[in-house]
């Protein structure tokens, strides 16, 4: 079991190398730096752009820059941020951490309704309950997240019971902390139920077909054949085993998970790492792109070896194996 | 001569092709062909959108900003549109009573090109008359067609997703192939690849490698680069899934046969092993073309895509991001409505597809 995560944790280090490498690389290619548009206010002399550019080592090849950059990562610094001017590690963690509540939120709510229905359709297969679920899981599949975002921003405006974006009130800092806690958790409803919305659909299927699947297996007849009541074979022995697989699908899940936040945080002025992306790209503060696609990139493979971690805990072939 | 008997059809009936067998399994299946329907319906709109546009996608009517749905009425036995009156200030619109005008049908109106090639300026329908507009679905803040430029849009978002999906599952077909076909260094070398760029969420590897493209593209050039973006990012699952199956494929015996008769590596993937993954990757490729879409659609949105004045559903969609425009002016969302159906119908026609295609059941 050790050995087996202590491989898997190996691995993330070459991916991560690998993803950092490989946006840096894309960053070299972009024309122009967060500079070239500092350089043409003539209120800025070239001595003071060069200086500034030597400082972030931007006079530097591409390669040269990345080394500089992992060494300071690797201590726990990203950099200082060109268009914020504050210290990057301060404003990514902050971004890194509303993302993962957003995702974490969205993620209770979409398996706690794809579960229980991907059951119940299963359970009453052929039923209006069924066909009822899986029309509703179409339309849950094919609903853009720009236009659910939309529609979101629309009924918070029409209705004013949600604040119309971002993750906190202006008077956030002046109130009580159990206000304080209210008020986030008042912004984070909407975004989080758009983001769900977008998720549940695939979850519900995979449940609804694995559970199907087992329901089929011999152990299934042979339980029902001592005579044991339905509810104790589907829920003691087939939902078990039906479960399983789905822990594998959790990965994917997530994958498109960051992706759906990219869209609601941009949307819906979430201040996440997606918006912090968007505008890092819009400022050219290349070296704070790079951290944010690596951070993404970091919270998706965690994400992949906690399912992982999951897997191994139920399923004692993995265990075993390796 | 005339002894001879005719000859009787033979009783036995020919056996169906796999694809007659798939085909039959298809047609039972009514979702995934009223799917399919859509589909053709919206790709014969999207050829024909100049004609069908009543009004070019940058005609502005700078006395009607944010006009609601302007319907023509039936009035007798002739469909007429009235005509709407601005009123004080903030974009209200009063019919005038009595005021109206007939509508037509093959009219002339504005310059467009059928198919892209060739000038014309028929217009399936309109008035004729700048001062009695048809606008089935409003006008937007710059008093443009919102039909007009859905249409328009269409032309793009549509075929983003197809041309997409050609270039990435070819490449990433002959990739998979020679990965898997070859195996060793060649595979390990591919594979993590692949892996790197999943492992980066979609949207993230999109907005780094859009940072790699200047600024001041013309719209051909805007358009080109969206289809590299995601083609650059979608190539690697298809390739993953394709070498798994190349990884077997390669052991049966018409491999061996192929390879015993002399043929060159390359023919043996692209001849005898690539076609055995067809019925997989077509379902496939239909399952993706919303990812595509989509793609083209949070780019344009986000304003690093598509650039106005060209339309495209993504940078129509910006505009309803403003929630006064919102609460007011719901029609911008029109091209949400247009994506839902076509994620829809490509979903509908891609699921009946997987099911036709498996011949376990």
């Amino acid at each position: 079991m050790w050995s087996y995560l202590f491989k898997r944790l190996l691995h993330m280090i070459p991916l991560l190398l690998g993803v950092s490498l490989l946006t840096f690389l894309l960053m070299a290619l972009a024309p122009g730096d967060y500079f070239t548009a500092l350089s043409q206010n003539p209120q800025i002399s070239s001595e003071t752009i060069a200086h500034l550019k030597a400082r972030f080592h931007l006079d530097q090849p591409w390669y040269v820059q990345y080394f500089y950059w992992l060494k300071s990562v690797l201590s726990g610094d990203f950099g200082y941020s060109m268009a914020y001017k504050i210290p990057a590690t301060s404003l990514i963690v902050g971004r890194l951490w509303n993302t993962f509540l957003l995702s974490f939120f969205a993620m209770i709510i979409a398996w706690g309704i794809a579960l229980p229905l991907g059951i119940w359709a299963a359970v009453k297969k052929d039923s209006w309950i069924d066909r009822g679920c899986s029309l509703a899981a179409f339309l849950g599949l094919s609903v853009p997240d720009v236009l659910l975002s939309l529609l979101a921003l629309w009924f918070a405006a029409a209705t004013g019971w949600f604040p119309v974006g971002g993750a906190q009130s202006p008077l956030n800092d002046l109130m009580s902390p159990a206000q304080q806690f209210w008020d986030r958790a008042h912004h984070l409803i909407l975004p989080a139920l758009v983001l769900a919305a977008a998720d549940w659909a695939g979850i519900m299927r995979q449940m609804r077909s694995n559970l199907l699947d087992t329901l089929r297996a011999e152990y299934v007849t042979a339980a029902r054949a001592r005579g044991l009541g339905e509810g104790w074979v589907i829920y003691k022995h087939a939902l078990r085993n039906a479960i399983n697989p789905l822990l594998t699908i959790f990965g994917y899940s997530l994958a498109a998970l960051l992706s759906g936040a990219f869209i609601v945080e941009n949307i819906m002025a979430w201040p996440g790492l997606g918006r912090l992306t968007m505008e890092a790209f819009f400022a050219k503060d290349s070296y704070l792109v790079v951290d944010c696609v690596v951070m993404a990139t970091g919270l998706l493979v965690v994400g992949n070896f906690i399912a992982d971690l999951l897997l191994a805990w139920s399923d004692p072939r993995i265990r075993l194996n390796k | 001569m005339n002894e001879a008997t005719p000859i009787q059809n033979p009783t036995a009936e020919q056996p169906l092709s796999p694809w007659q067998l798939f085909w039959r399994r298809l047609k039972r299946r009514r979702i995934a062909m009223a799917g399919g329907m859509i589909l053709i319906g919206l790709y014969l709109v999207a050829l024909f959108a100049g004609f069908i546009a009543p009004y070019h996608f940058e005609r502005q009517d700078r006395d009607r900003f944010f006009h609601p749905l302007l319907w023509p009425k039936l009035s007798g036995f002739h469909l007429v549109v009235p005509r709407y009156e601005a009123g004080d200030g903030s974009f209200v619109y009063h019919p005038v009573a009595g005021d109206t005008k007939p509508l037509r049908f093959f009219l002339r109106g504005d310059k467009y090109k059928l198919l892209g090639l060739v000038p014309a300026t028929v217009h399936l329908f309109g008035t004729g008359d700048e001062n009695y507009p048809v606008y089935l679905l409003g006008t937007d803040q710059f008093g443009r067609d919102v039909l007009s430029r859905l249409l328009y849009g269409s032309q793009i978002s549509l075929s983003i997703g197809i041309i997409g999906i050609l270039l990435s599952f070819t490449f990433g077909m002959m990739i998979g192939g020679i990965s898997g076909y070859f195996g060793g260094r060649t595979d390990t070398v591919i594979m993590r690849l692949c892996e790197l760029i999943m492992s980066i969420p979609a949207l993230y590897l999109i907005i780094s490698l859009r940072a790699t493209f200047p600024p001041g593209m013309s719209s051909a050039q805007v358009y080109a680069m969206i289809v590299i973006i995601l083609s650059f990012i979608g190539w690697a699952s298809m390739a993953r899934v394709i070498r798994g199956m190349t990884l077997s494929l390669r052991e049966q015996q018409f491999v061996l046969a192929a390879r015993a008769l002399g043929q060159t590596h390359l023919k043996v993937i692209m001849r005898h092993i690539l076609p055995n993954t067809f019925s997989y990757v077509i379902v496939a490729a239909t399952l993706s073309v919303p990812y595509y879409i989509l793609g083209e659609v949070v780019l344009s949105f986000l304003g690093v895509g598509i650039q106005e004045p060209n339309a495209s559903w993504g940078n129509m969609l910006t505009a309803a991001q403003n929630t006064e425009y919102l609460r007011n002016y719901p029609w911008l969302l029109a091209p949400g409505a247009a994506i839902f159906v076509t994620v829809l119908a490509f979903n509908f026609l891609g699921d009946g597809l997987r099911d036709a295609a498996d011949t376990k059941s």
